[in-house]
């Protein structure tokens, strides 16, 4: 691992769950609510169901890992640009999925183009920041801490949860780690497993782990990260054990194997998405839900590859929004889809491409305004072989934290940026 | 310096250095003293006592399929090939986790464990368990000696020319991926070159193949582009071994390399820390691995309250530690260890990227801590407890310190742990997510 470029300092969080009904999360005595906006209904109380104002919203975050071909998703099939230097990788005019604009969707996208025809689903084309890094990692914590200038250590996310109190409950990653998306300098989001939740031991076994988890004055900040973890762990468990009492499990959504080639995402999303999707319905007080899907480094034979990721995201997007119908709570939620960068625009030789920079973004659900934002980056006015970004990736995430989640976007970017109208 | 004082940074040295100490190892350690003991783990001339009765995994070569065959015979020799793979990866996994367990010379292993992390190379892309066997006996064999050489080697190896692409790099057609890892990632760092170096440091490496039918490494004067290239401002007629010569002897390199090794020692630091760059300045004039991670053990900054405290043990060393405290093999920890190292987030030859597994923090979610009290509890049943079940029930919590050379116990676990005294297995299992425990 490169050293610690990684890792996000946790302080100490202090949470606790009242269980009655299963829904109602109280805050501990004590626990800090600053600076939480009004508008946000934050940790602890149960947002308003749908239909009233459209910033109660629960934005799940899809993250692929690896860097997803924009170019082979977002297909500019009416440009000879892109079968020129695309001439096995590209796709003919005949195969693809025409959205307009002389764009279209991949040819397994056809769950995604139905949500375009609903107008549910808004594309942002174009989508970067200044000076790309074509780093893996770098790029990704620079999508993920939204500050590309400096080795920012929280995320984006992670700096919301710093002002809005203290329940490990708002964000909810689907996996074993926590990305640096949920990472604050007080407050983390909490992992949790697709799988069983149950814990093992009996009452004893629970009461002492409860015991040894209180924090212990003096202790180092890792141990004390120990320590919460084991609390926070305690009531997440809890909680959500109430809320899934009466949600059973897709069938068809069972654990996935892990990604073909690492950078991240270790399910494969249908049952990630299936969770989130049933702790949505079952009235979760989570604000923010992240998922991914890795294996989208796609340096050689990139063609097969990148149909079955894209296959793999259609499937699991479309069946999500599709269990969510009828739903109150499903009507909050948009789905936001990101990688770190996109991938050169003339194919290397290998049949696949190498890293690249500006890529469009997915924004989707039942209270996005459908269509295309954002300028398609041109095919030949490069920079170095790369397209060149025409929106920063700051203005999408402040219209989802002002217009979605209902705060100053400037709290947590740190400076302004202009909203993009999807919602 | 007091007994307690010796005891307890011998006791960290075992946990950095050694997968932990067992009671009685830890005696014999504090009687012969702090440098001693360095010494003793740093001396890998020695045969490793448990090799003999360890045999190396066994492999069958992948089919070789008569051509033309038929459609449903390629696809049922295919099916074949992906069960043999699957049942010889685990036993792969399953007999370096003993060795990790069992090691006399456990600091061979922890390195090895090291360089696998630092050239994160995974058996998901790779796919034969073979290739992956042969990287870490690169890592076991050369990993305490010239990191030039460890380089070298690992260039050429056939499961990093998998990983990252080489058959597919060649001239004209130059693919980046390794180039830009070897800078990024394995020799320099980020921001220590520049992307035109990438660019041309892809080409050096054109016509490096990996031959899947012999297992041997060749370079095709066909695909190998021998026109000049330009790489850290140097212009000539580079070959890919070149390019590791000349990335290794870039002024970064030394501080980098140093940096992880401290960072994974000792307590994250980056490359510019005081401590790294006084030891990157010793490491620079030899590259000698062994002798650098000498000097860390040495460095009164290791034994510092900052690095005492500065590290979480990564999921596989707290298995195998937790094995090796326990007297246990890793199948006696259930034929679900996979699937709890997978749990962990940690299983060996599947780093989740290029990038290695990230330190401390990533390690302390709550999805992570449930899987730590199932694997606890799981082992806390496996394990012969006489030891903690003869004393008495206050005097316990002590004796499962001593049992997993822990120094004690702070406020809420002993809170915790006297909750549990009177059910040995119950206490085993709360000692062993404790926070005293879980840190490195």
């Amino acid at each position: 691992m490169p050293i610690t470029r990684r890792e996000f300092v946790l302080g100490g969080l202090g949470a606790g769950v009242a269980g009655a009904a299963g829904l109602v999360l109280a805050r501990q005595p004590g626990g800090k609510t600053p600076g939480a906006p009004a508008a946000a209904p934050g940790a602890g109380a149960i947002p308003s169901a749908g239909g009233g104002s459209t910033k109660d919203g629960i934005l799940v975050l899809l993250t692929l890992y690896g860097g997803n071909d924009g170019l082979n998703t977002l297909i500019p099939y009416e440009d000879g640009n892109y079968l020129g230097g695309r001439s096995a990788l590209g796709y003919q005019p005949n195969e693809v999925l025409p959205l307009g604009d002389g764009l279209a969707f991949h040819p397994n996208l056809k769950g995604m183009k139905g949500l375009w025809d609903a107008k549910q689903l808004a594309i942002v084309r174009g989508v970067g920041y200044p000076n790309p890094n074509r780093s893996h990692f770098r790029s990704m914590d620079i999508w993920q801490s939204a500050v590309p200038d400096d080795q920012e250590i929280t995320g984006w996310v992670g700096r919301w949860l710093d002002k809005t109190g203290d329940d490990p409950l708002r964000a909810l990653s689907i996996g074993g780690s926590l990305p640096r998306i949920f990472g604050g300098d007080s407050a983390a989001g909490a992992a949790i497993p697709v799988g069983e939740l149950t814990l093992p031991g009996g009452p004893t076994v629970h009461s002492a782990f409860a015991a040894a988890s209180e924090p212990s004055a003096g202790a180092s900040p890792l141990a004390a990260r120990v320590a919460q973890s084991g609390k926070d762990l305690l009531t997440v468990d809890d909680a959500i054990a109430h809320l899934l009492a009466g949600q059973p499990a897709n069938s068809d959504a069972t654990a996935g194997s892990t990604s073909l080639e690492g950078t991240g995402g270790a399910n494969s999303l249908t049952p990630q998405l299936d969770l989130v999707a049933r702790l949505v319905k079952a009235g979760s007080p989570t604000r923010v839900y992240g998922v991914s899907l890795g294996g989208f480094d796609t340096h050689a034979n990139e063609k097969a590859t990148h149909a079955g990721l894209m296959a793999d995201v259609d499937t699991a997007v479309t069946a999500f929004f599709k269990s969510l119908e009828g739903s109150p709570e499903g009507s909050r939620v948009v789905l936001v889809a990101y990688s770190e960068f996109g991938r050169r625009v003339a194919a290397n030789g290998s049949g696949g491409t190498d890293h690249g920079t500006a890529a469009p973004m997915f924004v989707a659900g039942p209270r996005v305004k459908g269509g295309f934002y954002g300028d398609e980056p041109s095919l030949t006015n490069l920079d170095n072989g790369d397209l060149k970004f025409t929106t920063d990736f700051r203005s999408v995430y402040a219209t989802l934290l002002e217009q979605l989640i209902g705060v100053e976007a400037k709290a947590s970017l740190g400076k302004p940026f202009v909203a993009v109208p999807f919602l | 310096m007091a007994g307690d004082e010796t005891r307890s940074r011998i006791a960290h040295l075992y946990r950095r250095a050694g997968f932990g100490a067992r009671p009685e190892e830890l005696d014999a350690a504090v009687a012969a003293g702090y440098e001693a003991t360095v010494d003793k783990l740093v001396d890998l001339s020695v045969a490793d006592g448990a090799w003999a009765t360890m045999p190396a995994p066994t492999f069958t070569p992948p089919p070789v399929i008569a051509q033309p065959a038929d459609e449903a015979a390629r696809r049922a020799a295919q099916q074949a090939e992906q069960r043999a793979n699957r049942e010889e990866g685990r036993k792969l996994n399953q007999w370096w986790l003993d060795r990790m367990v069992l090691s006399t010379t456990p600091l061979r292993e922890r390195l090895t464990l090291f360089w696998h992390d630092h050239f994160a190379t995974s058996i998901q892309k790779v796919k034969e368990p073979e290739l992956m066997y042969r990287q870490n006996e690169i890592f076991r064999t050369a990993g305490a000696g010239n990191f030039e050489a460890l380089a070298q080697a690992v260039a050429r190896d056939p499961a990093m020319l998998v990983w990252l692409d080489a058959n597919e790099n060649k001239k004209g057609k130059p693919n980046e991926n390794f180039a830009r890892e070897l800078f990024e990632l394995f020799i320099l760092g980020i921001g220590n070159y520049t992307e035109a170096d990438v660019q041309e440091g892809a080409r050096a490496f054109t016509g490096w193949q990996y031959q899947r039918r012999t297992g041997a490494f060749s370079v095709l004067p066909a695909q190998h582009d021998s026109a000049a290239k330009t790489i850290f401002g140097q212009t000539g007629n580079f070959g890919g071994e070149d390019v590791v010569r000349m990335a290794v002897a870039q002024p970064a390199s030394a501080p980098y390399i140093t940096s992880k090794l401290w960072s994974g020692f000792a307590r994250p630091a980056g490359a510019s820390d005081p401590v790294v760059r006084q030891l990157a300045a010793g490491f620079a004039k030899d590259l000698d691995v062994g002798k650098l991670v000498r000097a860390i053990l040495l460095h009164p900054e290791f034994v510092a309250p900052a690095s005492r405290t500065g590290l979480v043990k990564q999921p596989i060393e707290y298995v195998v530690g937790t094995l090796r405290a326990l007297n246990l093999r890793a199948a006696a920890a259930g034929n679900n260890l996979p699937q709890t190292l997978e749990g962990l987030g940690q299983q060996p030859f599947a780093p989740p990227s290029v990038g290695g597994w990230p330190q401390n923090y990533y390690w302390l979610t709550t999805s992570f801590a449930l899987t730590r009290l199932r694997f606890a509890s799981t082992v806390a049943a496996r394990a012969r407890l006489d030891g903690i079940a003869s004393a008495s029930v206050a005097d316990r919590p002590a004796a499962v310190a001593r049992l997993l050379s822990v120094d004690g116990w702070g406020p809420s676990t002993s809170a915790g742990l006297a909750k549990v005294a009177n059910d040995p297995k119950a206490l085993l299992t709360i000692a062993l997510v404790a926070p005293e425990y879980v840190l490195a």
